[in-house]
């Protein structure tokens, strides 16, 4: 039984929070999500109880934090299916892509090689790659969408030759929220001879992802986005693919050793990837997120969001006035237009009665020649939200009165 | 100019929205140019001031923004035409005070006035302010 009061109940965000003088109504979770206490109390046990660097501890201070590090590794490598030494933890999903397009991309890429991305992408996964592509010669080509704004494998089939060297696509698309069947894609990468990289940032907080039965290559999410830390993330690679590429960054706590001769031995994946000191109190809270999402069950959270966008969407339909982006969306998201309203007027509209919902190109800016509209407005739920919130957005957008009521009401 | 209702300056804003005056490409050369982009809307504008012996002699604008960036930037438009650099800095600045909250001079705002209560929506004043950054720019030669 999904005890959605009994949810609500640990996010302090949720406790009386107002905005324009109105309750809080918070349908931004695509962005960045609220977080619990227990991750909040772990954060802040970190720097009242824990406080110590990691890497080879002397002192039991110290030598407690290196345990706690590797059990977020091992926490993190259940959560995703993976091996412990596959996952690498850094700053976020934006660094994670961003490592890969580094250490993969322009040490085994070349002119004339080729990266597949989709029209639907976020700006964290292309411009890494078009950083590869100058620097390389490597060509970018774009997967097209379908008509429903889906990518699909079998555009896939047809968008991949021997020369793809890499396919990297968002496992759920930050504006349409449709899933990718990763496991066909992973298949066909394969068969062609390419790898996958899944950017993980929207499926990872709100659906089961099996990094090793997909067979992915790469997966990478961040924690603010499952109720845990900003700052702290993780990119998980196959082990092979780890050790074949070289460190991103260098510094302290990644090497062996080094020499005045001007040699560096690195350390193993996922080690070498991690130079400087780790954000420890983000590793303390994104344990305490993964113990609390494994608590109330991903699949239950996935249901969940479904339930709530297949309810918004079942209302939002009803109006005349809105453009629904999304219909089939499976993923918590729901992206609109009301016509004739600009996306921003809208979304100020709704902040001043309290509803946070996001309007804008989403950092997916080549998606709107496809969408045929400068901006969109997008709400998505996370598992805290309640019908209630629901209600109240689509009795906003339905009934919310003249955009200008925003400022003279 | 005589008190405005809010039904007044709402059907203001509104009109400056739907049927923008200036909002158009310049027509004939000598325009300078400055390109805005927000970070915080989709407002993305191109605006165009035409100066000549000391005065703005033309204005206009193009692109894809908002009611408060399209209203505000088309009724600035409105104003700095025929004023000197002078006069026109200082309907600027006066703009800038009533948007920030501060002390300012009614007298030389005219219809800009409508954007009195943009400090409401906090995620908005980079909007209503976006046209007026570029013609300041333009006018102090940066």
């Amino acid at each position: 039984m999904y005890d959605i009061n009994k949810i609500r109940e640990q996010f302090p965000m949720l406790k009386n929070k107002k905005m324009q003088g109105n309750k809080l109504v918070y349908l931004d979770n695509a962005s960045t999500t609220f977080k619990p206490q227990c991750v909040i109390d772990a954060m802040n046990k970190y720097y009242l109880e824990e406080n110590a660097n990691s890497h080879r501890g002397d002192y039991d201070l110290l030598f407690n934090m290196d345990k706690k590090v590797n059990e977020c590794r091992e926490l993190v490598a259940k959560f995703v299916n993976s091996n412990q030494n596959e996952v690498v933890f850094t700053s976020g999903d934006t660094m994670s892509l961003n490592l890969i397009a580094r250490s993969y991309g322009l040490k085994f890429l070349h002119k004339g090689d080729e990266i597949l991305l989709s029209e639907a992408e976020h700006a964290s996964n292309l411009l890494p790659w078009y950083e590869v592509s100058h620097l390389t010669g490597a060509v970018i080509r774009f997967i097209p969408l379908d008509k429903d704004g889906v990518l699909t494998a079998e555009n896939l089939k047809k968008a991949i030759s021997d020369k793809t060297k890499v396919v990297s696509v968002a496992q759920v698309s930050n504006v349409l929220g449709n899933v990718v069947d990763v496991r066909e894609f992973a298949r066909i990468s394969h068969q062609n001879g390419a790898i996958l990289v899944v950017d993980g940032a929207q499926s990872v907080p709100h659906m089961v992802v099996d990094f090793k039965n997909d067979d992915i290559d790469f997966l990478t999410f961040s924690g603010h986005k499952m109720c845990g830390p900003t700052g702290i993330g993780c990119l998980i690679g196959k082990y092979e693919l780890l050790q074949s590429m070289d460190p991103y960054i260098v510094g302290g706590g990644m090497n062996v050793t080094f020499t005045k001769n001007i040699e560096m031995i690195p350390y193993e994946a996922p080690v070498k990837f991690e130079a400087g000191t780790l954000n420890l109190s983000g590793i303390c809270g994104l344990k305490a997120a993964i113990e609390f999402l494994m608590d109330i069950g991903v699949e239950n959270i996935h249901k969940h969001d479904v339930e709530l966008c297949e309810y918004a969407i079942s209302k939002l339909e009803k109006c005349e006035d809105v453009i629904i982006y999304n219909k089939n969306s499976k993923n918590g998201i729901v992206t609109f237009n009301k016509k004739g309203i600009f996306a921003q007027d809208e979304a100020t509209l709704l902040n001043s009665k309290g509803i946070a919902i996001r309007s804008g190109q989403h950092c997916a800016k080549i998606l709107n020649d496809f969408l045929g509209t400068p901006a969109t407005c997008r709400m998505s739920t996370y598992l805290y939200t309640s019908k209630e919130d629901i209600d109240a957005f689509i009795d906003a957008v339905i009934n919310g009165g003249d955009i200008l009521d925003a400022y003279f009401n | 100019m005589p008190t405005l209702t809010n039904d007044m300056m709402r059907s203001i804003i509104m009109d400056h929205y739907s049927n923008p005056i200036h909002k158009h490409q310049p027509s004939g050369d000598g325009f300078i140019k400055v390109h805005m982009h927000s970070d915080n809307c989709i407002d993305d504008l191109d605006i165009f001031l035409k100066l000549y012996n000391n005065k703005v002699i033309d204005a206009c604008f193009d692109g894809v923004a908002c009611t408060i960036s399209t209203a505000s930037t088309d009724i600035m438009c409105d104003l700095l035409i025929n004023k000197d650099f002078k006069e026109a800095k200082n309907i600027i600045k006066q703009y800038d005070n009533m948007i920030h909250e501060e002390p300012f001079d009614e007298e030389v705002l005219d219809e800009a006035i409508v954007f009195i209560n943009t400090s409401k929506q906090a995620a908005r004043i980079r909007c209503a302010m976006i046209g007026w950054n570029a013609a300041d720019q333009i006018l102090k030669g940066k």
